[in-house]
């Protein structure tokens, strides 16, 4: 857990994200609180707050004085459709360099993923 | 209670001919978990103690909440200094040493002392000379976080404490830090256990302040890059290298300062991989320097 070179609050933050686009989270559910964070990972509980800080200010949970956080109506698709913006850049891009440097063929892959992941 | 700030302004502490603190300034946030952290000898007790008032500073102040801890019995009082010796009466029951602290620490929690005792299952009838090394630690633990005080330090009192002993008491500490938010500061030489407790690290090297810095952004300027050597070499030129190794014509080069987005970059474009230093690491690293 948290070994990337990303602070851990950025760690965290992109972990519940992940787990709202995948469903794991959805609109409405409460998400585990600062506290629980802070005692589950054994982080600091100001990096945990400082996760939940970020998430609220770009409108994916929301918070409920005295009760707690909870996944924001509408993120789950509003997050998937940033994912998908990115997708081609971020993932395609050198998943294609790296096909070029191979020697693939454009006709492989296009083969390949017609055939839904069967070579 | 939130706990109380810590300045320190240029302080020295000289012992005959050593000096175990020279010119060290530093400032610790009211409220924050905080790591002291340096090799045996680099100054870590020495500093604690004389914050805690036990050592009169050869040189320079030192500021709790706006007083000299020295001169000021409240600021005083509210100190809490745990050390591995303990600090306990070793021939007075368990019980009896608690009951001393309830009365010498104003926001002392009996009930809490009850269930830390449990928890590291200490009897209160034993006597603190009967008790191994790691119940002893597991004694000062139970002392420091009962008594609640403002400012409590642990000074390596986790050292001397089995694993799973250890990992009950970050446990206890954070929920009880949220809870009853307070400055604590945390002493070791052992560090990636509890690197992420941290909010801030200081990092003594023989007697000086080496960093003082947010733990994120400490951990922020290591960087371990991995791949062809001339690229790795050409990369980190002009960045200070903490360690090189070589794997035939491949090269791992740990550097300590500003990994920025360029480099990150750079590196990506010339294969060479960029990854995250352990703090335990840029601490060994940083402070092995040779004796001057």
């Amino acid at each position: 857990m948290f070994d990337g070179t990303e602070p851990i609050y950025i760690q965290i933050a992109d972990q519940i994200r992940a787990d709202i686009i995948a469903g794991r989270l959805n609109a409405g559910d409460q998400v585990m609180s600062t506290t629980q964070y802070a005692t589950t990972y054994r982080i600091n509980p100001a990096t945990a707050a400082k996760a939940f800080a970020e998430l609220v200010a770009e409108g994916v949970l929301y918070k409920q004085r005295g009760v707690g956080m909870f996944v924001a109506d509408g993120a789950p698709e509003r997050l998937r459709a940033e994912r998908r913006n990115a997708f081609f850049a971020d993932r395609l891009d050198p998943v294609l360099a790296e096909a070029r440097m191979l020697g693939i063929e454009p006709a492989d892959l296009l083969a390949y993923i017609t055939n839904g992941g069967r070579r | 209670m939130t706990g109380l700030t810590i300045t320190v302004q240029d302080l020295s502490v000289h012992f005959k001919d050593t000096r175990a603190l020279d010119g060290v300034s530093m400032r610790i946030e009211a409220g924050s978990i905080h790591g002291l952290l340096g090799r045996n000898g680099s100054g870590k007790t020495t500093l604690l103690s004389t914050i805690a008032a036990l050592r009169r500073p050869t040189r320079g102040t030192i500021l709790v909440d706006g007083e000299d801890p020295f001169e000021s019995e409240r600021v005083m009082g509210d100190i809490c200094l745990i050390r591995e010796s303990g600090d306990v009466l070793t021939d007075e029951k368990i019980r009896t040493n608690l009951n001393y602290f309830a009365d010498v620490r104003r926001h002392w929690d009996p009930d809490y002392a009850a269930e830390l005792l449990d928890a590291f299952e200490l009897s209160p009838r034993k006597r603190p000379d009967k008790l191994s090394r790691g119940q002893r630690s597991a004694l000062g633990v139970t002392i420091g976080l009962a008594s609640r005080a403002p400012v409590t330090f642990f000074d390596e009192v986790h050292l001397g404490m089995d694993a799973p002993s250890r990992y009950r008491f970050y446990d206890l500490l954070l929920a009880d830090y949220v809870d009853h938010p307070r400055t604590i500061v945390l002493s070791s030489h052992l560090i990636s256990e509890i690197e992420q407790l941290f909010a801030t690290v200081t990092i003594l090297d023989r007697g000086r302040v080496l960093i003082h810095d947010d733990a994120e952004e400490l951990r922020s300027r290591g960087a371990a890059l991995i791949g062809p050597a001339a690229a790795v070499r050409e990369l980190t030129n002009g960045l200070q290298v903490l360690s090189t190794q070589s794997l035939g014509p491949t090269e791992k080069v740990t550097v300590f300062g500003s990994v920025d987005a360029d480099l990150h970059r750079r590196a990506r474009a010339a294969d060479v991989e960029v990854g995250p230093v352990p703090m335990q690491d840029l601490f060994v690293h940083l402070t092995s320097g040779e004796e001057s």
